[in-house]
């Protein structure tokens, strides 16, 4: 009774195991397909990547852009660098501070609540000083 | 398994009835019994043999198999292994301190042609000429029919010839790939790179390989396919070498030389930041060797490093140096220094014949460059001690840098070394050297006495050497330099805020069959800055100078080498980072010495 079902279980096995090799040997070789291409791929980019780098190197070649600098020197006025431009941080104009105008109270508001006076500084220290 | 008895009781009693002996009917069933186990063993023994039989077959049927299947299939490359980023062929690229490129590699292709496949050779053969001028319609012509079936036309083409050659559309001109050595700041190090050609040449590819310079000395480090995806980090910084070569340039015009060199050399780890030799030449398109001719001539001669010369007066600190290191002297010691002095039947004279004595301190012979006064320092020593010193300078040998030129330029000095020539010596005369051991022995003087060894290359660990003199020496010597450019020859070579401090020096050429020309001099500079606290040591040369701003034409370093040594430390101090100092009022590392 239960022969001839586990002989056809097995036989539908087989078959879906070979369907199942075959697809996997498909996609194994489209695999290597793939990487093969991308090698290519990786070892033209190499190279081109390489001309770039050459081109770079070229296009920035020191006499090169002398000559450049000479040539727009009135839209850039690029001079070679001298010891004089060495400055001093204490040599720099800074912007002058912020004048935060929001600090000046030209809109009073109604504002109810607690004020904690030991937190506030004096406005003028000379002044009498907040017990 | 029934086991039959061996005397069955019916059987004897029947045979004993008989009267017949019952031992028979024993012996009898005992030979079956026997029969019937060598039967059994028989069959065990035989299927054991077929088992391993078997066993063996099917193994050796196995290898067969295997064996027969490699054998019979195509070898193919594994084509799942993935090739790591770092494998690349090819030569490894040359940068510069910052990994700015010097060197590098660009396909391209080279032509060939089989003249078998060549349809219609005249119309090629003009063609060809058309698109390159140097070559010859007519020659190519009769090597396309001499019976030869493959020729090189030319080894590089660029893509528009590539493109040209493809429309003239013959089957029998081919290209092949090649790999070509690019450098793209052309001139610039020119003499450092050196150049690179072609080496075996196939179709498919060509070695390149390294004709000089240091393409040549690292050739197998450059060729290693393991090193090929590291670049070789040479020390030169590529701003400051185009800038040492553009001053130097214009030095060269503005004194009327024929040439000149300028190293510009890292005191405390001997890397060279600048190597610079004029005339130069382009490495992409290398010019050949001179076959013929002064050797010196050609632009291909590195002054730097091949250039053998007299180094004239800056060789007295050494003497000096090594005078106070063996405690002879101080800087503040007075020594004869009245000329003209006479050494046998030889004359020994002051620059235009001046008298700076009788007597004058150490550090003032320095500042004013007595030889006559440096010629008695040197007696003091004696020549057995100044040549064991010069040469721990390294001023005997060639300097040990990573050029295939360097070796072959060894200083030329003496064969015995009489009293006379320790005179001589002593201040740069009867030997010569190359400004590069002038400048690894200068930068000893400036790593505070520790000696210091040259080279291209991009050092990573601190650099090791033996000590030569005592650091108290090293900075009396220093400090000795920085008054000659304060109150001595060299006053134009001083540059605001870097405390240069240095020797000049000037010497006749030596003629080709001996003797001296009145004329034709090499100017030299050697100097060491900042002096407080030296961090690099440039020397500057030049070949047959002449300043001609004067009424009469002036030929001394002072006038030529210096102020462009100065122009050169004005403008590449600042690209090396150092930020011009006040100076303190007066150095006091002349009195070091004392205490």
């Amino acid at each position: 009774m239960m022969r001839p079902v586990l002989y056809a279980l097995s036989f539908l096995a087989v078959i879906a195991l070979g369907f199942w090799a075959y697809r996997e040997n498909y996609a194994t070789q489209a695999a290597l397909r793939e990487v093969s291409d991308l090698q290519n791929e990786i070892a033209t980019l190499r190279d081109a990547l390489a001309t770039q780098r050459a081109e770079w190197a070229y296009l920035n070649r020191p006499a090169r852009l002398r000559e450049l600098a000479t040539l727009n020197f009135d839209r850039l006025g690029l001079l070679p660098m001298e010891p004089q431009q060495f400055g001093d941080a204490t040599q720099v104009s800074m912007p002058p501070p912020p004048v935060a105008e929001d600090l000046f109270i030209n809109n009073p508001q109604d504002v109810m609540g607690m004020l904690d006076i030991s937190t506030i500084t004096p406005a003028d220290p000379e002044g009498e000083a907040v017990p | 398994m029934t086991r039959t008895p061996l005397r069955p009781l019916a059987r004897i009693l029947d045979a004993r009835a008989k009267g017949e002996n019952p031992e028979l009917i024993e012996r009898e069933n005992l030979r079956q019994r026997h029969d019937a186990m060598r039967e059994k063993a028989r069959g065990q023994a035989q299927f054991r043999l077929t088992l391993l039989a078997a066993c063996f077959f099917s193994a050796f049927s196995l290898i067969g198999v295997r064996m027969g299947m490699l054998a019979g299939t195509e070898a193919v490359e594994p084509r799942n292994a993935s090739a790591g980023i770092e494998i690349q062929a090819g030569r490894a690229d040359i940068v510069d301190v910052k990994g700015r490129i010097l060197a590098t590699n660009m396909m391209t292709h080279a032509l060939y042609v089989q003249t078998r496949d060549l349809i219609d050779p005249p119309r090629v053969a003009a063609e060809l000429a058309a698109i390159f001028p140097e070559l010859d319609a007519d020659t190519l012509l009769r090597r396309f029919t001499d019976g030869r079936s493959f020729l090189w036309v030319r080894k590089v083409l660029s893509p528009e010839q590539m493109q040209l050659v493809h429309e003239i559309g013959d089957p029998g001109l081919l290209f092949g790939p090649r790999e070509m050595r690019l450098y793209p700041n052309g001139t610039l190090a020119a003499h450092v790179l050196g150049g690179a050609s072609f080496g075996n040449e196939g179709v498919d590819s060509a070695e390149v390989i390294g004709t000089a310079g240091i393409e040549k000395f690292m050739d197998d480090r450059l060729r290693d396919p393991a090193q090929s995806g590291q670049p070789l980090q040479l020390s030169l910084d590529l701003t400051v070498q185009a800038t040492v070569e553009e001053v130097l340039a214009t030095g060269i015009s503005m004194m009327n030389a024929k040439g000149g060199a300028a190293i510009l050399m890292d005191v405390n780890t001997g890397e060279i930041v600048s190597l610079a030799a004029l005339p130069t030449f382009d490495p992409n398109d290398r010019p050949n060797n001179p076959t013929s001719g002064d050797p010196s001539d050609s632009p291909l001669f590195n002054r730097a490093v091949q250039g053998i010369y007299e180094l004239g007066s800056t060789f007295k600190i050494f003497a000096v140096a090594q005078a106070m290191e063996l405690g002879l002297v101080n800087p503040e010691s007075m020594v004869d220094a009245n000329a003209p002095m006479y050494w046998g039947k030889h004359k020994i004279d002051e620059f235009e014949g001046h008298n700076y004595g009788p007597l004058l301190s150490v550090s003032d012979v320095i500042a004013k460059s007595s030889n006559v006064g440096t010629a008695h320092i040197a007696l003091m020593i004696g020549g057995e001690r100044q040549q064991a010193f010069l040469k721990t300078m390294g001023l005997f040998d060639p300097a040990p840098l990573e050029l295939v030129e360097a070796k072959g330029a060894k200083p030329l000095r003496p064969a015995k070394w009489p009293e006379i020539v320790t005179i001589t010596a002593s201040y740069g005369h009867g030997m010569s050297g190359s400004p590069m051991n002038l400048a690894s022995a200068y930068a000893t003087i400036a790593n505070g006495g520790i000696k210091v060894t040259p080279t291209l290359l991009h050092r990573t660990a601190p650099m090791m050497g033996e000590r030569v003199m005592r650091e108290e020496v090293a900075l009396a010597s220093v400090a000795m330099l920085r008054r000659v450019v304060t109150d001595g020859t060299a006053s134009l070579g001083d540059v605001p805020g870097y405390a240069v401090g240095g020797k000049t020096g000037t010497a006749n050429k030596v003629k080709r069959g001996g003797g001296y020309y009145e004329d034709k001099v090499v100017n030299t500079f050697a100097s060491v800055f900042p002096a407080n606290d030296p961090k690099y040591v440039l020397v500057v040369t030049l070949d047959e100078p002449v300043e001609t701003s004067g009424p009469k034409p002036r030929r001394t370093a002072g006038w030529t080498a210096v102020p462009v040594a100065a122009e050169i430390i004005r403008r590449t101090a600042p690209l090396l980072g150092m930020r011009p100092q006040v100076e303190a009022a007066s150095l006091d590392g002349l009195t070091a010495v004392n205490n």
